[in-house]
């Protein structure tokens, strides 16, 4: 099995180089080799999933030299999962491509495609810290071509930002990596977990210290406060496949501190256990309050959907800031419902914007759209679920990281904000769908085009996310809590990855 | 020689975040690969600074230099240098879009107009 392990990363890298040569066969033939691959990656992320809910860690070897020499990948529940949530989201992210014809705007749409997936997966898969750099800059130099992908001046400006604060994220990476190295001696997670555990008293402070510089570059890709601010000028004015797909990114952020900081600074860290987890606790509040506020101050839909992402990014930092158990399986629970819905919003605030043509998504009075009972109807459903009111998963999820955070301290902190920025996005969904349903005017003809049925699919695809999830919650919920045992068993993937053999030669 | 490289470290870095948050592209992408310089050489310092020894195996020598930081930098360059690369291409084309280099540039009236609605 251990070939299994590498599978999600190679498959999307090679896909990348074979699309590229595929562009000679024309925009068809590129297409159809695309979506069968990103099917063929969905079905591989079940065979890993099946693989894991074994409770078993498979560990790939890469050059065959055993841990802590070479570079490891690493199959554990959590990764699965990420993968399979990638997997989902590519695939309704590039239907959607492909109905409304986005990916003939430009060219290499499908190579980039897939070498953003290549740099996703590889970020959930890999198991040394190092890598994890090289896989974040190729993510991220993939999202570069896809966020500029069209074209456009404020879509260049809003790029600008995003290439710049992200290559000062790639620098802070180096420094805290270089500072851990310097006191460790060593790149790999397992190995570097138990170097923190044995730290000399003297190297304590400097390994602290760049466990929270590496913090924050985990809370630039997360969004975390105050290193936001790029997000929502972003994501507004991309293009909506690439939107969509951007909803697992700020994810990858939330997925490291987990994994790397889980790991490093865990039980047997001594005086360094969860050290880390006040900050991301406190700054995901302040962030959850600024995001409501966003929300409610949004002036078109794409924005506030960008907001609204951020809303969730900042509840899962809280549930990621309590650090129990039962905390971390609610995050999970919740970031997998977060990332779909959101990536289905995008979409569907795209094909709003086109129904209504001239005003764009902006909350001003325009002409009925065409088909609006049916987009309001799914616009409704999704601000249910976005905005975590019962009966969808949403309100499951939040209910979860509520039920939490109980036992902390910081509980009044944590229930009055989340309570607080729940009815203040209610509010404004309810605010801005009135206003792009309700406020209309009489006209003759729709004011833009028809609606793309085949378009819509990948919206009702992904939206059916939520009611799944209410539906099989108690075998998801039972999941999520072995996933968050697994994370908080740090020994056991230690030792998974430190006694991987390597195969003899023969 | 720490002292010297410590603060050789500093300056770079120092220098490299004022340019940063400077308002046009030009200044931020010479900060930027100054900020990229600096982390280099730290990195490169946190395999401990050693004369004189060889990185791979030589049965002669008495202690080795720490050949890890030195692949690593190696890789960083690359990344750095290519993602550098990458920002004066998308400086320029904002330059030639917006019609001016100020990082926060809305300078079209039809922008301005958008942003107000």
């Amino acid at each position: 099995m251990m070939q299994l392990t590498a599978f999600p990363v190679l498959l999307p890298l090679v896909a990348g180089f074979i699309l590229l040569f595929a562009r000679m066969g024309g925009l068809k033939l590129q297409r159809a080799l695309n979506l069968l691959i990103t099917i063929g990656l969905i079905f591989v992320s079940i065979e890993m999933l099946k693989v894991a809910s074994t409770g078993a860690q498979e560990v790939y070897l890469s050059g065959n030299w055993a841990a802590p020499f070479g570079i490891v990948f690493v199959l554990d529940r959590l990764s699965a999962l990420m993968v399979f949530m990638t997997a989902i989201l590519a695939l309704g992210s590039l239907w959607y491509a492909i109905a409304t014809n986005y990916d003939a705007k430009g060219s290499h749409f499908h190579v980039l495609f897939q070498l953003q997936v290549f740099g996703l997966n590889g970020a959930f898969m890999t198991g040394d810290l190092f890598n994890l750099f090289v896989f974040f800059e190729v993510m991220l130099l993939a999202s570069y071509g896809l966020l500029l992908h069209g074209g456009g001046r404020l879509r260049t400006k809003a790029g600008l930002h995003y290439v710049v604060i992200n290559m000062i994220g790639a620098t802070l990476f180096l420094f805290a990596v270089g500072a851990l190295y310097g006191a460790t001696g060593t790149m790999n997670i397992a190995d570097m977990a138990n170097k923190v555990a044995d730290a000399p008293a003297e190297y304590r402070g400097l390994i602290a210290a760049a466990g929270l510089l590496l913090l924050v570059v985990f809370g630039i890709k997360a969004a975390m406060f105050p290193l936001y601010l790029w997000l929502p000028t972003a994501y507004a004015n991309t293009s909506a496949p690439v939107a969509a797909l951007f909803a697992i990114m700020t994810k990858v952020g939330i997925y490291s501190i987990i994994r790397a900081h889980g790991t490093l600074f865990g039980d047997d860290a001594g005086d360094l256990a969860f050290y880390y987890a006040p900050w991301v606790l406190g700054l995901g509040i302040i962030t959850l309050a600024l995001a409501a506020l966003g929300v409610l101050a949004a002036r078109g839909l794409r924005e506030q959907v960008a907001y609204l992402v951020l809303a969730s990014v900042a509840t899962l930092l809280i549930g990621v800031g309590i650090a129990t158990p039962a905390a971390v399986s609610a995050t999970v629970y919740y970031m997998v419902h977060s990332t779909l819905i959101a990536g289905g919003m995008f979409l569907l605030a795209d094909i709003i914007a086109r129904g209504r043509c001239d005003t764009d998504d902006r909350f001003e009075s325009s002409p009925i759209m065409a088909n609006g009972v049916l987009i309001g109807s799914a616009f409704m459903f999704g601000a249910v679920a976005m905005t975590g009111m019962p009966p969808l998963s949403g309100f499951f999820g939040k209910m979860l990281i509520l039920g939490a955070a109980l036992e902390h301290q910081w509980l009044a902190a944590v229930f009055a904000v989340v309570l607080i920025a729940s009815l203040l996005s209610i509010v404004a969904m309810a605010r801005s769908g009135s206003l792009l349903f309700y406020r209309t005017q009489p006209s003759e003809q729709a004011p833009g085009e028809p609606l793309n049925k085949s378009a819509f699919v990948a919206v009702v695809a992904l939206f059916a996310t939520a009611p799944i999830m209410i539906i099989f919650a108690h075998p998801i919920t039972a999941y999520t809590d072995l996933i968050a045992a697994q994370v908080f068993d740090a020994a056991s993937y230690i030792d998974a990855v430190l006694s991987a053999p390597a195969t003899e030669r023969k | 020689m720490e002292w010297l490289v410590a603060i050789v470290i500093g300056v770079m870095t120092s220098a490299g975040v004022y340019l940063t948050l400077r308002a046009r592209t030009f200044p931020v992408v010479l900060g930027l690969t100054l900020l990229a310089y600096s982390a280099n050489v730290f990195l490169f310092a946190m395999g401990r600074l050693t004369i004189g020894q060889p990185a791979v195996i030589d049965a002669a020598a008495a202690g080795y230099g720490d050949p890890l930081p030195q692949a690593l930098v190696l890789t960083a360059i690359v990344i750095a240098f290519g993602m550098t690369a990458f920002l004066i291409v998308l400086a320029l084309k904002a330059r030639s879009e917006l019609g001016n280099d100020h990082v926060d540039g809305l300078h079209r009236s039809h922008d301005e107009q958008e942003t107000k609605q």
